[in-house]
């Protein structure tokens, strides 16, 4: 009983005393992942378009993209865009943002396939109504189609914020100061193998919890005053 | 006003609409019944090309619409069309529903499409649901507010799909009571119905369509009292 006293007294003032690495390293983690999110939802926006229209090789680009994408390990992704990127002309560019073009390149795949889904959700009379008042194909995607769709995948986009703030774990691999990498360094410096990462694990694990409560709560409220159907 | 010459469609394998030649001229009330699967609502949406047809030609005041180098979406601004399931935009207010499409496709300022907006909601009866979602209507009120949205574009025609089909029937009158002020205002109207009243009352003309084509068309007077061909005779004892 003394043994696990002593061993939980000293990692809670392990904590204490490297709490700032945590904090630094969170920050980055949520940083990484929102604007991840952020551009992902944006070109997973056109990648949806783009496999939704009826010209063949914008298809074609955005589904290979797609499946290039779900079927390759976020690992080497992150790798492949982090060392391919400067190779190719980008090297002014400042790890971080490498690191978040990596991520929303991938997080891009997959809320390329909500918002598909999203918009096919949506009643093909929507459409036909849309067009029958003179609308175009774009006008009646802008003014009707989108705006249901995206209320239908709010949720479904949150979660894949929840998702990628766990996945981003990955990236503390190319040297980004993540929550991994900064408990990586405090396992170093302190000697301590085991319980930083106990430590890492509760603060993702609070993280992700409260934001899918929140989104939760969100949800509830979009549907209180859902006006629709 | 729409001339239809030798229109044909398939889906895949399935013929649909077998070669139809009809002619729509200005303020006339066209009924077209028929049992279901009788190609009747497809000829209806091929009429403003939201199904494409497979052969024949569209002529609508002039233009050939069928041809593949015209740009529909004119001529559909010129047709309304109000359909079996509402299809009202249910993200939008009602007073949103019916100025969208004025002013993203005609250009009208707001404040011009929501007088219009308000003049079609007090002569559909509802000008004290402006502000409502469509979730928060009736059935009846629904399509009323449909109809309201599709004049809005100030159509030379309008086209209705089975408008009183979804509804509950005690709600079916104040859809017709609509549709007939229309017709008595002498707005050209193609209208696909089961309401063999309505047909009756107001259809200038009447189509009987089975199996793809017209089998048989008249006033509702001939066509009702007195049906030549077979089918119609059938289709007509099953329903009066």
């Amino acid at each position: 009983m003394d043994i696990l006293f002593t061993n939980i007294s000293n990692s809670i003032a392990l904590f204490v005393k490297y709490h700032r690495y945590y904090l630094r390293g969170t920050g980055i983690t949520l940083l990484v992942s929102f604007f991840g999110v952020f551009l992902g939802v944006f070109l997973g926006l056109i990648l949806a378009l783009m496999n939704l229209s009826k010209n063949k090789i914008l298809k074609g680009i955005s589904r290979s993209y797609i499946n290039f994408v779900r079927g390759t390990p976020l690992l080497v992704q992150v790798f492949i865009v982090y060392y391919g990127l400067p190779l190719v002309g980008f090297d002014f560019m400042p790890d971080l943002w490498l690191v978040v073009i990596a991520v929303s390149f991938n997080s891009a795949a997959y809320v390329a396939e909500i918002v598909r889904g999203g918009i096919q959700s949506v009643e093909k009379g929507q459409t036909e109504a849309a067009r029958s008042l003179g609308m175009t194909q774009r006008m009646a995607m802008r003014y009707v189609i989108i705006p249901q769709a995206l209320k239908n995948i709010l949720p479904a986009l949150g979660n894949e914020f929840v998702i990628l703030i766990k996945e981003s774990a990955i990236i503390s691999v190319v040297g980004i100061h993540d929550l991994m990498y900064q408990t990586d360094t405090i396992r170093g410096i302190s000697y301590r193998p085991f319980s930083p990462l106990v430590f890492a694990a509760i603060i993702y694990f609070i993280i992700t919890f409260s934001l899918s409560r929140l989104l939760n709560v969100f949800e509830r409220r979009l549907r209180a005053g859902d006006q629709s159907i | 006003m729409i001339k239809v010459s030798n229109l044909n469609k398939s889906f895949d394998k399935l013929h649909v609409l077998k070669g139809i030649d009809e002619e729509i001229t200005q303020g006339e009330v066209v009924v077209v019944i028929g049992p279901s699967g009788s190609g009747k609502s497809t000829f209806l949406r091929c009429l403003n090309l939201l199904e494409h047809p497979t052969g024949g030609e569209i002529v609508f005041e002039g233009i050939p619409i069928t041809d593949e180098k015209n740009d529909i979406n004119k001529q559909r601004a010129k047709m309304g069309m109000v359909f079996q399931q509402f299809n009202l935009f249910p993200h939008m207010t009602v007073l949103e529903n019916i100025t969208i499409s004025p002013i993203k496709v005609k250009g009208l300022p707001k404040i011009e499409a929501e007088n219009i907006a308000f003049k079609l909601l007090k002569r559909v009866g509802l000008y004290d649901k402006a502000d409502s979602y469509p979730s928060q209507l009736s059935g009846g009120q629904k399509q009323r507010i449909a109809i309201a949205r599709a004049l809005a574009m100030e159509p030379d025609v309008m086209l209705f799909d089975e408008p009183t089909s979804s509804l509950d029937p005690e709600m079916v009158g104040e859809v017709l009571d609509v549709m007939k002020e229309l017709a008595s205002e002498g707005m050209t109207m193609v209208v696909v119905t089961h309401e063999m009243g309505f047909a009756k009352e107001v259809g200038d003309r009447v189509l009987f369509m089975d199996d793809g084509i017209i089998v048989e068309q008249g006033t509702p007077k001939e066509l009702f009292e007195n049906p030549q061909h077979p089918r119609t005779k059938d289709f007509l004892s099953k329903i009066l």
